[in-house]
């Protein structure tokens, strides 16, 4: 471990309980220190005594509420009484397999869910590309704090400006009116938009965090290779930020999918899964069906999380 | 990569064009938050300082900003200790399971906010049998928190390395001075950063408290929902926004000015 070139070679014990030989009193054997040596011989008690705590709090409440809420997708609700009856069944699975409604607004979200993603991506990129590799450090913190500072105006009130935004006398209507255009009004266009507002500086910033590791030298590499601007964009900085960038569309797909208060405000009368999972717990009390319902987003997750696992992208989240 | 200084321009344009339309929404708040018009009508029929004068004799917006700021606080905290915990086991030990609590930080922030909520809603009601309170939401938003500080922490431990807590080791601290002295500085910026964005999304979120909220607690998001849909409170609901964006300049300015001396140093 350490190596002493002055004292002779220890004759007794190891180097740490020999004291006596230097300057460097031994240290007192108090309670404090000897649980220090024991952990740091013991590896596997550090890992579990780290592990404990947190495996606990995420074990109990997270697990077993989640697997309560898939076990409850296969119960049902006796109709007269609304008390939730604890016989197995599938009809509930079978009811949002097959039926109509179910299938039309799972794919209305995924449809949403994916434009936003779209949207977002093509708008981060450019932004977050200036702050990383162009702007002075200065401006870049400035950008950073611009890009910020939206994050903490309330997703509530954010939804609601666009609502105003877009109403039949709101400001895009003023604008557009003079040009012969007119606003989209409520529905699905509103929610898109008002999605893709909402989770853009989810995207932006992960992107870029992964642009900022791309070093300078590759692209100085490429540029000296003769590579100009869109090969060396295409070819060495979007492979090395790919897995920032699915971080970012990690958070816009999954906030989109599960989404029922923004649609809510903004969506008309259009529905999305969220509103689904609401009206049968809330309404019409009645979370079994609820529960099943909410299997669709979460396969839709789970399947988008274990297609992307590979590229790295959960660990740039 | 050489830009040509036409590319840089276009580059910047988009890029300014793009906060452009990030900010003109909350411009509109700002306008409407002195807008004679209950309907947010554009352009403002006229402009009044009423709203901002009611904003802050309104106990119940007085009120939702406080248990706001507990639940945050508090939820960040718990987030602070247990994603710190976590980090250092995933980044620091290679266990079978690893990948598997990776994703289970992951989950409470991946999966839609909605089933979160109606999971911890029927876990704390039916399973354990709690009523709900403001203990109950704090519990929710402790456990989406986690992944923020999580991924700050385990951020910061991969560049830093074991070196400095080895020679520290070396010299003779015991695990609690070294972490005291050697890794606790080393991740105190990263902490800040990560508690911030914990303490931000507890400060907003809106779906997972409305499952998990009892009947009399009323944070910041419920207190917008219920009345962002009255006409005599919407302006209000204008006010707080723009207080809140304007108060927030001061706790980003503060993690940058932190994690830019620290680059500088470096």
């Amino acid at each position: 471990m350490t190596t002493n070139a002055t004292a002779p070679a220890p004759v007794r014990g190891s180097d740490r309980d020999d004291g006596s030989r230097s300057a460097i009193r031994r240290p007192r054997a108090t309670p404090a220190r000897r649980t220090s040596v024991f952990l740091s011989t013991h590896p596997r008690m550090r890992l579990a005594l780290l592990l404990s705590a947190p495996l606990f709090w995420l074990g109990l409440v997270y697990v077993v509420a989640l697997a309560a809420l898939l076990v409850t997708a296969f119960w049902t609700v006796d109709s007269f009484t609304g008390q939730i009856k604890t016989e197995w069944t599938i009809d509930n699975i079978v009811t949002v397999l097959t039926g109509s409604l179910y299938q039309t607004v799972t794919f209305r979200t995924i449809g949403v869910a994916l434009l936003v993603t779209i949207i977002d991506v093509a708008l981060a990129l450019p932004i977050a590309f200036y702050m990383a590799k162009v702007a002075s450090p200065r401006a870049r913190r400035i950008l950073v704090i611009a890009v910020l500072m939206p994050l903490w105006a309330s997703y509530l009130v954010k939804a609601y400006a666009w609502r105003s935004v877009l109403s039949q006398d709101g400001i895009l209507e003023w604008v557009l009116a003079p040009f012969g255009l007119h606003t989209p009004g409520y529905g699905l266009p509103a929610t898109v938009i008002t999605l893709s507002y909402l989770w853009l500086p989810y995207v932006i910033l992960p992107i870029y965090a992964g642009l900022e590791r791309v070093p300078d030298s590759l692209l100085e590499a490429s540029a000296d290779l003769g590579g100009k601007t869109w090969p060396t964009v295409r070819h060495v900085v979007l492979p090395l930020a790919m897995p920032a960038i699915i971080a970012g569309t990690i958070f816009s797909f999954s906030l989109s999918l599960g989404d029922y208060i923004t649609v809510n405000i903004v969506g008309g009368a259009s529905q999305m899964l969220g509103n689904l999972v609401y009206t049968n717990v809330g309404a019409a009390n009645n979370l079994p069906l609820a529960a099943a319902i909410a299997l669709i987003p979460i396969a839709i997750i789970f399947g988008y999380l274990a297609l992307v696992r590979r590229t790295g992208a959960l660990d740039n989240l | 990569m050489r830009l040509s200084r036409l590319s840089r321009t276009t580059l910047g344009a988009v890029a300014g064009l793009i906060l452009v339309l990030v900010y003109v929404p909350l411009l509109v708040v700002l306008v409407n938050s002195f807008s004679t018009s209950t309907s947010l009508s554009w352009p403002p029929p006229g402009f009044t300082l009423e709203w901002w004068r009611r904003a802050f004799a309104s106990e119940g917006a007085m009120d939702a900003v406080g248990t706001s700021v507990v639940v945050a606080l508090i939820s960040t905290a718990i987030a602070l200790v247990l994603g710190t915990l976590i980090s250092f086991a995933l980044q620091r030990f290679d266990f079978f399971g690893r990948q598997t609590v990776n994703l289970l930080v992951i989950l409470p922030i991946a999966l839609p906010g909605i089933i979160t909520g109606i999971a911890l809603n029927n876990f704390f009601r039916t399973i354990m049998g709690i009523p709900l309170s403001i203990w109950t939401v704090v519990i929710a938003h402790a456990t989406f928190c986690i992944v923020t500080v999580f991924n700050n922490v385990i951020a910061r431990l991969r560049r830093t390395g074991t070196k400095l807590e080895e020679a520290s080791a070396d010299l003779g601290a015991g695990v609690w001075t070294t972490f005291r002295l050697v890794t606790f500085p080393q991740l105190r910026s990263a902490l800040l950063a990560g508690g911030l964005l914990a303490f931000a999304l507890s400060f907003d979120e809106i779906i997972v408290t409305t499952f998990t909220a009892g009947s009399g607690v009323t944070t910041l998001p419920i207190f917008i929902l219920n009345n962002m849909f009255r006409p005599s409170q919407a302006p209000i609901v204008a006010v707080i926004a723009v207080v809140l964006v304007l108060v927030s300049i001061i706790p980003i300015y503060l993690a940058q000015r932190l994690s830019g001396d620290e680059q500088q140093r470096r």
